[in-house]
């Protein structure tokens, strides 16, 4: 009986295990040399260098940073719930490493290719909040509680928003399935993509991650100047690190899905544009390079935004995603209404 | 109309962008870190560091533990205590500053009447234990004859402002 079990999974099993490990991997390099980069290009609009101590041009600071927290002592707080102070951070990094299964890096190259995965994005995403609200509650600290209170109300009003904009997406593809919905934007290379008829929603949906991702200027949560550092100033050591590593990985998958969703993921710009003759050159190709391009973009976005925008005061977070980004968003559903009824071309053909 | 411009104005980010303009021109301008070990900033020939005592060029000591430093000091941080020597003359018989109390107004150079208490350029130095930054006489001294060329420098370049 066993043994016909491991002949029906073993070779499926050990399949995703390989594909899971070579999508994590990369992506927890990246996260590394996200915060490296983060450090220097904050640097570089500073007009200061940023770290250029460790390795060869700082190339090595990341790697020194996490072995220091990897080495330091985890602090429980007198008075800390011990069992969710420490499933807090579990819930954060694996909500935010699981909603990777469904990102696909090429027409075939996704862990799980299943029909709904945008509803599973925002589902993991949601999930990661409780990360957030757990670690706040559990550390029994006045500034830890503010955050939470902060992070939550923040992250459920911006998720209203960001649904609505990839409700314009799925009413332009027709399918929730990402693979779907990146092959909708094929076919007349730059101008195809969804940007431009979903304009408005591209930009809310971009400011709504960005704030879903409680990163500046929508970092009240936390707030170092006001609150220390906010949900997490109990933690230290690796937990902390979790944190950390939870908070740049969802920002990679706002990039991510920003790239895929509204710019047409791995497909090329010039691909079937006469211009030039660049439509048969190897520069038409899909490929991943397109995607990750496509995805360093918006992570530049990410830190130019830190290194440029003061924080948003509480009520002016409040008054811009429910009286601003909500209206729009809902007008802007009506207009693609329209533009699909009229079958706007090359966006709204039905195939 | 104003307000029609205003609410287009923040519909579109305007000013937004344009602080992302100025960002980013910063990003590409030239980088002005100093990398402080390899690198240093000029220093000008009043700073005041690390203190020294002087002696005349025949080695005789400057100070006459005439103990106005220790008057003027606003951290209490010198203490003098003096004695005849067998020459006849007045002279300190120790000469303590507490570099810990120590807050580096200058005001002992500028009370002393022949030169002999002066503070130096000399500013990257440490102690492993709080006795290593209690400067003795000998100390000081060793200080002022280590550095005395700077220091004689230093002083002449100044004195054309006094």
């Amino acid at each position: 009986m066993l043994d016909l079990i491991l002949s029906i999974y073993e070779i499926p099993v050990i399949n995703i295990l390989v594909k899971i490990v070579a999508i994590l991997v990369p992506l927890l390099l990246t996260v590394a040399y996200f915060t490296y980069l983060e450090r220097k290009v904050i640097g570089y609009m500073q007009v200061r260098i940023g770290p250029n101590r460790v390795g060869p041009r700082g190339w090595l600071q990341p790697i020194a940073d996490a072995m220091k927290l990897m080495f330091k002592e985890i602090i429980f707080p007198s008075g800390a719930n011990r069992v969710l102070f420490i499933i807090a951070p579990t819930i954060a990094i694996s909500t935010a490493l699981a909603a990777w299964a469904v990102v696909p890096f090429g027409a075939e190259m996704v862990l799980a290719d299943i029909n709904v995965a945008l509803l599973y994005i925002l589902a993991m995403t949601s999930i990661g909040v409780y990360g957030v609200i757990l670690a706040g509650w559990s550390s029994n600290s006045k500034y830890a509680i503010m955050s939470t209170l902060r992070t939550a109300a923040q992250v459920v009003s911006y998720e209203i928003a960001m649904g609505f904009a990839l409700v314009g997406v799925v009413m332009a593809a027709r399918s929730l399935n990402i693979g779907d919905i990146v092959q909708g934007q094929s076919g007349s290379g730059i101008l195809g993509w969804y940007m431009w008829p979903l304009l408005p929603l591209f930009v809310i949906y971009f400011v709504s991650g960005v704030a879903e991702t409680n990163r500046a200027p929508f970092d009240v949560a936390e707030g170092e100047s006001e609150i220390v550092a906010g949900f997490h100033v109990e933690y230290s050591g690796i937990l902390f690190a979790i944190f950390f590593l939870a908070e740049y990985a969802n920002m990679i998958l706002i990039s991510v899905m920003a790239a895929l969703l509204f710019m047409g993921g791995w497909l090329s710009p010039f691909a079937e544009v006469s211009f030039l003759g660049l439509g048969s050159s190897f520069l038409a190709g899909s490929s991943i390079i397109w995607l990750i391009s496509k995805t360093i973009i918006f992570m530049f976005l990410f830190l130019w935004f830190r290194a440029t925008f003061p924080r948003y005061r509480y009520d002016q977070i409040m008054r811009l995603g429910w009286k601003v980004f909500i209206p729009i968003t809902i007008v802007w559903i009506y207009v693609v209404g329209i533009m699909y009824y009229a079958e706007l071309a090359p966006w709204f053909i039905k195939g | 109309m104003k307000y029609l411009t205003q609410f287009f104005n923040s519909l579109f980010l305007a000013e937004l962008f344009k602080g992302l303009g100025i960002t980013g021109r910063y990003f590409f301008k030239k980088k002005i870190t100093v990398q402080y070990p390899e690198e240093k900033t000029p220093q000008s020939f009043r700073f005041r560091g690390l203190h020294a005592q002087r002696r005349y060029a025949n080695g005789e000591e400057r100070c006459i533990a005439c103990k106005l430093c220790e008057a003027i000091c606003p951290a209490l941080a010198i203490s003098i205590e003096s004695e005849e020597r067998e020459d006849g003359t007045r002279r300190t018989k120790s000469y303590d500053i507490d570099l810990t109390k120590c807050i580096f107004c200058g005001f002992c150079e500028e009370s002393c009447p022949v030169d002999s208490i002066v503070e130096t350029r000399i500013f990257e130095y440490h102690g492993e234990e709080k006795s290593d930054l209690y400067m003795t006489k000998e100390k000081l001294l060793a200080v002022g004859d280590k550095y005395e060329e700077q220091i004689a420098a230093d002083r002449a370049e100044d004195a054309s402002y006094r």
